[in-house]
């Protein structure tokens, strides 16, 4: 096919998207355009966002004064397991999967997804499985209430909402796992020749990780989820210690899987971050070979420390004392990521626009989860602190604070570029500092309440935790009401904002993407570009004519 | 913001704020911080303490050298303050100097942590040994040297929580609900043990993951069905110490507190007579029963002194609502499938045989437990209040003789 022609070869294939409701449904679940994928990933992110956030704003009106007011303790227990279930599969690995497919093509030079159709189909199996989710609340028994590690035996005494719980990991687990061969094809065979790896931008360098992550820990929790299936219904005992099996078995399966799992959520965010703060200080991402290394590392000992979640098991010293060592080793590379993230500050010109904002934030409360994960690491004040609201203040700084203000940078950072209008500025920093305000009011107390012994997981609690969990409750509602300004932000942005066509949207961008016109045709590199570096930035050899 | 009620930790603001400085460890001595750990009352406690303390000066220290450094580049190198980019991107100095030093800082900090490892584990040559079991949703603690045992559960009332509990009687939603000192941190029956002396715990479970944990004593160790995990405290000051179960285990997870009472080793002694420790094996389940304790709550009425229909009722009630509640709830409804209807179906409505059956051994395979650890007249009544209430209308009196007869 001739490069020079797109437009007509566009037209020729009826490509683009259609008009007319029925006409744009069909498009949508028959599409295999990795925008169009990745959009549908996005909204899909959003909404599970929205739907595990209801589920926590009623946690935590519950928890807002002692004595049960709201919900009773079933129903309580069954809103804290979906709120993780829906927020981890449903909210974060998805909003990230949507950017890693809107970003990866048009990053490294790539026409598409390796694999376009079964892109399509990754997506398309979430939908069934966030229903199974959301609707396993009606069921009689309802939602499974064995917390979102869904431990035995407790998971094989709930009812059948359970069983739609264990299908529904099955299908994101095999969505995750196709996506994941997905993105390592593609960054491995679909760069532009002139893209070696070492240049590649670190955002690609932390997804094809991520996904070799997903693809070595998901088998094993599809696996084992599968042996709760057999335990529950067709009379195995592999977690049944009357039967020979062992309820500690569950947990090493799940936490092999579960472990990894929390680097799936950060390592994109990192990311993201090593993307954004080199624009906006207008300086180069300092220490790039040695992040590339970090995020391998990160990835090699997020494998090998999987039972520092279960300190209080009772495990033999020696294997305490090797998860506890092995976990302390996790905070140099994590280290040697914050500290290069600072030298890219260092000495640069800042400016603070929304995306700035919220890497900084990341940068600042992700900085404090890594701390208080060292604090955690330990294993003789874990035997303290395990199970305690200090575990929820910790992992919601690294996963909220961390994942989901990085996936908030990245949305602010590259919705211009999608669509060519940019988002309303003012309304972009509120946002940010109301949710960074909240942020803390809501999780900072809860600290104070983990040490001084509040365990997690209860609808009720003492009166000395009285005063916290009311901060932690209005924060929470705060926090849950300064989201809807994102949604607007964002739809006011699409359909509304000023409209832009300048190709480099922010000064100081220095990677592929802002070289193709704003905003990002349909169709992108229908071959691989020619690719010129000017320094470290990639330019189109062309000049952009693609 | 309206709250509920003043709690400590606004009151106490000053005294935490010095607490978050260590240095006011003895001035905390007379209530618990709510900003910090309990105030130890072990050795291992106060190790986990004092290194809880170590790191948390290490990582203010970190996280207050990393935020500085930021704030000053923030504030000097913004672009509108006229700061143009400076153009390095690596030194490799640097990078090592900053992989070494937070290694050689974990390093140090993996010392003494191994330490208290080693220490905690060492649960050999123990004075005195308690098999702890945790049930859906209560605790059971067995002597083992003094052939003691018994149940222990939640002393709060129901009112106290909420009829959204399940049962219990409804508070007005305009009545002002006045709430015990430790509510849902107090229990029937304390484990009671003597100053000074290790106790060993053999912890278990009937059905789901518990994990028995007091953090004064410093220990949390999870409770396994079908595995024995072991763990220690020799408590150094005499006083109650309050816990809570902390693995999620279902409905009343939250309803299931642990209370530790450490007293001299005369009262100790004092108190396993007036149990009847040392009783022998076959006298156990009688002695437990006959003994009201002192603690026990209010509610725990006498047997009535005539078996008629109404007092047993009414006596029955009173069990059901102690015993069997919290899985088959007020109503009778249960909340299947886990936990079954007993209202106009199963085991309620058939032979009074069964009924007994069940409730002294348990049902194999489900959560049902033995109650044979309840005495021949509280079994009775609270088998013939499941078959006469809620439109269950057997009409039979079941009596202890009854119940005698299929032990």
């Amino acid at each position: 096919m001739d490069s020079s022609l797109p437009h007509a070869e566009a037209a020729h294939h009826g490509h683009g998207r259609p008009s007319g409701l029925w006409a744009l449904a069909v498009h949508y679940f028959t599409t295999t355009n990795h925008k169009d994928i990745g959009t549908m990933y996005l909204w899909f992110g959003l909404f599970n966002f929205f739907a595990g956030g209801v589920m926590a704003l009623i946690v935590r009106a519950e928890l807002f004064m002692p004595g049960l007011q709201v919900i009773n303790p079933s129903l309580y227990n069954q809103l804290i397991t979906l709120h993780g279930l829906v927020m981890i599969f449903g909210g974060l690995m998805p909003a990230f999967t949507g950017f890693a497919n809107w970003q990866l093509p048009v990053m490294i030079g790539a026409s598409d997804m390796a694999f376009a159709r079964l892109n399509n189909w990754s997506f398309w199996l979430l939908p069934p499985a966030a229903a199974l989710l959301l609707l396993s609340f009606f069921v009689p028994g309802g939602a499974t209430a064995a917390g979102w590690t869904l431990y035995a035996p407790l998971s094989v005494q709930q009812g059948i909402g359970m069983d739609m719980a264990i299908f529904a990991i099955h299908l994101m687990g095999i969505s995750s796992i196709m996506g994941s061969i997905n993105i390592i094809t593609t960054i491995l065979n679909m760069r532009s020749p002139d893209m070696p790896l070492m240049k590649m931008p670190l955002f690609c360098w932390t997804w094809v990780v991520t996904a070799f992550l997903l693809i070595f820990s998901m088998p094993v929790l599809a696996g084992g989820v599968t042996m709760l299936l057999t335990d529950r219904h067709f009379g195995t005992d592999f977690f049944n210690a009357a039967g020979g099996g062992d309820p500690v078995l569950y947990q090493h399966i799940f936490w092999f899987f579960g472990h990894p799992e929390v680097y799936i959520l950060a390592l994109p965010a990192f990311g993201i971050i090593s993307t954004i703060l080199p624009v906006f200080s207008r300086k180069r991402l300092f220490g790039y070979t040695s992040m590339v290394y970090a995020t391998v590392g990160i990835a090699l000992l997020a494998c090998v420390v999987w039972a520092h979640h279960m300190f209080t098991v009772g495990m033999p010293t020696v294997a305490v004392l090797f998860f506890m060592y092995a976990t302390m080793l996790i905070a140099v590379p994590t280290g040697v990521k914050v500290f290069n993230w600072l030298a890219t500050m260092w000495q640069g010109a800042m400016t603070f626009e929304t995306p700035m904002l919220f890497a900084i934030g990341f940068l600042v409360l992700f900085t404090i989860g890594g701390l208080t994960g060292i604090v955690l690491s330990i294993a003789p004040i874990d035997i303290q602190l395990h199970d305690s609201y200090y575990v929820v203040a910790h992992f919601h700084y690294v996963m909220v604070a961390g994942s989901l203000f990085a996936l908030f940078a990245a949305a602010y950072f590259w919705l211009p570029k999608y669509v060519g209008r940019m988002y309303n500025e003012s309304l972009g920093k509120l946002h940010f500092w109301l949710t960074f305000i909240f942020f803390n009011l809501t999780f900072f107390v809860q600290h104070f309440l983990g040490l001084a012994g509040m365990p997690r997981r209860i609808p009720d609690y003492a009166l000395q935790f009285a005063d916290f969990n009311a901060i932690s409750s209005v924060g929470a509602f705060g926090f849950g009401i300064a989201q809807l300004l994102f949604v607007y932000v964002v739809i006011d942005c699409i359909r509304a904002g000023a409209k832009t066509s300048e190709k480099h949207v922010w000064e100081g961008v220095d990677t592929l993407e802002w070289e193709l016109p704003t905003p990002l045709p349909y169709h992108s590199f229908h071959h691989p570009p020619k690719i010129v570096w000017d320094d470290y930035k990639p330019k189109l050899a062309d000049g952009g004519a693609h | 913001m309206a709250l509920p009620r003043p709690g400590p930790a606004l009151r106490s603001l000053a005294a935490a704020a010095a607490a978050w400085t260590g240095a006011a460890a003895a001035a905390a001595q007379q209530a618990n911080s709510p900003y910090t750990f309990q105030e130890p009352a072990t050795a291992i406690a106060r190790e986990q303490a004092e290194l809880h303390f170590l790191v948390l000066v290490v990582i203010v220290l970190i996280g207050a050298a990393v935020f500085a450094v930021m704030l000053y580049s923030i504030v000097k190198h913004r672009k509108d303050a006229g700061h143009k980019a400076a153009n390095f991107h690596e030194s490799t100095t640097v990078e090592i100097i900053w992989t070494v030093i937070p290694f050689l800082i974990i390093a140090a900090l993996a010392f003494p942590a191994t330490r208290v490892i080693i220490d905690a584990r060492d649960a050999t040559n123990p004075d005195m040994t308690v098999k702890v079991v945790g049930y859906q949703w209560k605790w059971s603690y067995d002597y083992l040297d003094e052939n003691l045992f018994f149940y222990s559960t939640l002393a709060t009332p129901p009112e106290q929580i909420g009829s959204l509990l399940g049962y219990g009687a409804r508070t007005h939603a305009a009545t002002e609900v006045v709430r015990s000192e430790n509510y849902l941190l107090e229990v029937d029956e304390h484990l009671v043990v003597p100053v000074g002396k290790k106790v060993r715990l053999l912890i278990t479970a009937a059905d789901v993951l518990h994990s028995w944990a007091v953090p004064a004593l410093g220990v949390k160790q999870d409770a396994i069905p079908g595995i024995v995990r072991e763990a220690w405290f020799r408590a150094e000051k005499e006083g109650i110490y309050r816990g809570q179960c902390t693995e999620l285990c279902g409905k009343n997870h939250a309803f299931m507190p642990i209370v530790v009472e450490v007293v001299s080793e005369a009262e100790y002694a004092t108190w396993l007579a007036a149990r009847g420790g040392g009783a022998t094996e076959e006298d156990l389940p009688v002695a437990v029963g006959d003994v009201v304790p002192a603690t026990a709550p209010a509610s725990a009425g006498a047997a009535p002194a005539e078996w008629t229909a109404e007092a047993v009722y009414a006596y029955g009630e009173q069990g059901y609502t102690t015993h069997c509640v919290a899985c088959h709830q007020a109503d009778g409804q249960g909340l299947p499938p886990t936990f079954p209807a007993l209202a106009g179906t199963g085991i309620a409505v058939g032979g009074a045989e069964p009924h007994i059956d069940i409730v002294l051994n348990g049902k194999a395979g489900t959560t049902m437990a033995s109650f044979a650890y309840l005495s021949d007249a509280e079994i009775a009544a609270i088998v013939h209040y499941e078959r006469n209430a809620w439109g269950n209308d057997s009409g039979d009196l079941v009596t202890p003789e009854d119940v005698a007869a299929r032990r």
